[in-house]
């Protein structure tokens, strides 16, 4: 029988560590969206909170930690990490997917320098804080963020834009370490 | 130009797509008979002044959005959620 390997959204392509910035990929086990029937959202919130131990986040934010995760993706709410109990699909509607998307870590102390080169909304840590979430672009393309911490983002993109997605942050890195570098050696 | 999504806030241009006037919410009525609704379809008025219009926000929260602004000055008055406008004769 044919032994087939399964590869991860940015295999090969990541990491990259570029002067303070490092990109890695995240590859969550499992990323389910919920929906949640009308009317229904305090019900599914307090199903999640039972078996995954958060509750649903609200507009914009995030709940959960590494392992089990709960993003706000606008309509609906991606689970990430976790693989959803059969509990939730009493108050919502529960679609699979783990392959479709590319989920990519930004760490690093230049971390605004480097989103405000490829993002139109202001994301400094003064505005975008810890357990945010914000839809928006990078360059041309239709992402998630969710803050983790001061100098660490998720991003989620389109597993099959993968390679524009790390090569985009990849020259906003070096634009942000180019100027660093002439400024170190002034 | 900046919209305001009810949801997400303050956002650039960028990040909508333009549908048109947002008369199309106001779907008459199947037996409203083929004048009303050759009007529903193809006739739009072009004001010189205030004008609502739907605007999808695609790269962000996926909401529909009535926008009401105005041709002359440019100026973006108010923005609401196409789903809680919806049948109000917008």
């Amino acid at each position: 029988m044919l032994d087939l390997v399964a590869k991860s959204p940015a295999d090969g392509l990541v990491p990259v560590a570029i002067g303070t910035m490092t990109l890695d990929e995240v590859a969550p086990s499992a990323i389910t969206f919920l929906t949640a029937a009308k009317g229904q959202e305090a019900a599914l919130s307090a199903a999640l909170k039972t078996a995954h131990g958060m509750a649903l986040p609200a507009a914009q934010r995030a709940t959960g930690r590494d392992g089990a995760r709960a993003v706000w993706f606008g309509a609906e709410v991606a689970l990430v990490g976790a693989v959803p109990d059969p509990s939730l699909s009493d108050h919502a509607a529960i679609v699979d997917q783990s392959d479709a998307w590319c989920v990519l870590r930004l760490t690093g102390d230049d971390l605004d320098a480097v989103l405000a080169r490829l993002c139109p909304v202001d994301m400094r840590g003064s505005v975008f804080k810890r357990g945010y979430v914000v839809r928006s672009q990078l360059q041309h393309m239709n992402v998630v963020y969710h803050k983790l911490s001061e100098n660490a983002v998720d991003i989620y993109g389109f597993r099959s834009m993968a390679a524009t997605l790390v090569h985009d942050l990849k020259i906003a890195m070096e634009s942000v370490e180019s100027i660093s570098w002439c400024q170190r050696s002034l | 130009m900046r919209l305001t999504c009810p949801i997400c806030g303050d956002r650039d241009r960028r990040e909508f797509y333009y549908q048109g006037a947002a008369s199309i919410l106001n779907r008459p009525d199947p037996d409203a008979g083929i004048d009303t609704w050759d009007d529903y379809l193809h006739n739009r008025d072009n004001p010189a002044g205030l004008t609502q219009d739907l605007w999808y926000h695609e790269a962000g929260c996926s909401s529909w959005i009535v926008v009401t602004r105005n041709t002359v000055t440019h100026e973006v008055i108010k923005t609401a959620l196409a789903q809680t406008v919806k049948g109000q004769n917008t």
